[in-house]
């Protein structure tokens, strides 16, 4: 899996290999947590916050 | 075979199972739920954000993370007859603590003494009468989030003022509970089907155990009490794929705390020994075989 730049602190990333579409991800150098939006070509978005009815 | 799988996006959860459907074989079509477009005045001919007409789905798993576009799903498939997972019944009783704890009185199960009220007058009459410690949380809610722990009057009053004058309409509805002295623990039972499949503690020392704000899992035996305690919840609420939450009270009895419908156990499979994602995929798949 080709690497990639966070989009919030610009650090590098290790893309998993087996990461799948709408994955999350966190950043290890800032924290973000990352949404994996497209694997081909490679695109990821800062992932949205958490809302109130978010839950199990 | 077509299953379809609602998320909201793919945590370590979402994983374990897509990936546990497709050991199993299964076509898999991923749905986020930011792309759900329903035409509510036509039926289930219509097609799913990947082009298969939900007429098509054998079973559709909802795994959103938003409960309120996981409802309003459900209630669409329902409304469809695609048989889902959990059920929209399940659900909706599951994500509505007051409803939940109602499906418990209905069937007879024990659990803490719990009060319902909309006004600060009675809502301030029903914390009194519980007695201090209390517990308030909002009927809509997970992972420990907005729970209070009620130790006077005084934060009672502050409680209830805060929710009136800075909450949304919802917290204005006020789910009041008796405090269980627990021993630092909880339990979360999984229940698959008609199995209690696995149990966990949720050790803190935080009277807040969810593993969500750091409760530590491990291993709870599955005694007969406990399978047959949660088996009665299961039923109560339309069974299906479910995470119950228990108290030990000081006197040694169980009690239901609550039902998840969109369970986590990323950390329970480990200390517990059962692979859950492959017993959750056992069990879509036997659903979704099952004669409409």
């Amino acid at each position: 899996m080709p690497g990639t730049v966070c989009p919030v602190c610009d650090a590098a990333l290790v893309i998993p290999a087996d990461v799948m579409e709408n994955e999350l991800i966190a950043c290890i150098d800032c924290g973000s947590e990352l949404e994996i939006i497209c694997l081909d070509p490679l695109q990821l978005e800062l992932a949205p916050e958490v809302e109130e009815d978010w839950g199990e | 075979m077509h299953i379809g799988v609602l998320i909201t996006h793919v945590r370590a959860e979402e994983k374990l199972l897509l990936t546990a459907l497709r050991d199993q074989g299964v076509d898999l079509d991923v749905l986020p739920d930011r792309d759900l477009l329903f035409d509510l005045s036509a039926g289930p001919e219509q097609l799913s954000s990947v082009g298969r007409a939900w007429q098509d789905y054998d079973l559709v798993l909802e795994r959103c993370v938003s409960t309120s576009r996981g409802l309003f799903a459900l209630a669409v498939l329902d409304s469809w007859g695609v048989r889902t997972l959990n059920s929209y019944r399940t659900a909706t009783i599951c994500a509505d603590k007051a409803r939940c704890s109602l499906a418990f009185a209905d069937a007879g199960l024990p659990q803490p003494r719990t009060l319902l009220s909309f006004e600060a007058r009675t809502t301030l009459g029903a914390i009194e009468s519980l007695g201090y410690p209390a517990v308030l949380k909002p009927v809509t809610g997970s992972w420990g989030r907005l729970l209070a722990r009620v130790n006077d009057a005084d934060a009672a009053e502050a409680l209830i003022e805060h929710r009136q004058t800075l909450g949304s309409y919802n917290h204005h509805v006020y789910y009041s509970q008796e405090m269980v002295d627990k021993p630092g623990r909880d339990i979360r039972a999984f229940v698959i089907g008609e199995r209690t499949v696995c149990a966990i503690y949720r050790t803190s020392p935080h009277w807040i155990t969810n593993t969500a704000r750091g409760g530590v899992a491990s291993n709870c035996p599955v005694t007969p009490e406990l399978d047959n305690l949660c088996q009665r919840a299961a039923a109560a609420v339309g069974g299906g794929l479910l995470a119950i939450d228990v108290l030990e009270s000081p006197d040694g009895g169980l009690l239901l705390n609550e039902i998840n419908h969109t369970m986590e156990f990323r950390n329970s499979s480990a200390p517990t020994g059962v692979d859950i994602p492959a017993e959750v995929a056992a069990y879509v798949l036997s659903q979704a075989s099952v004669p409409a």
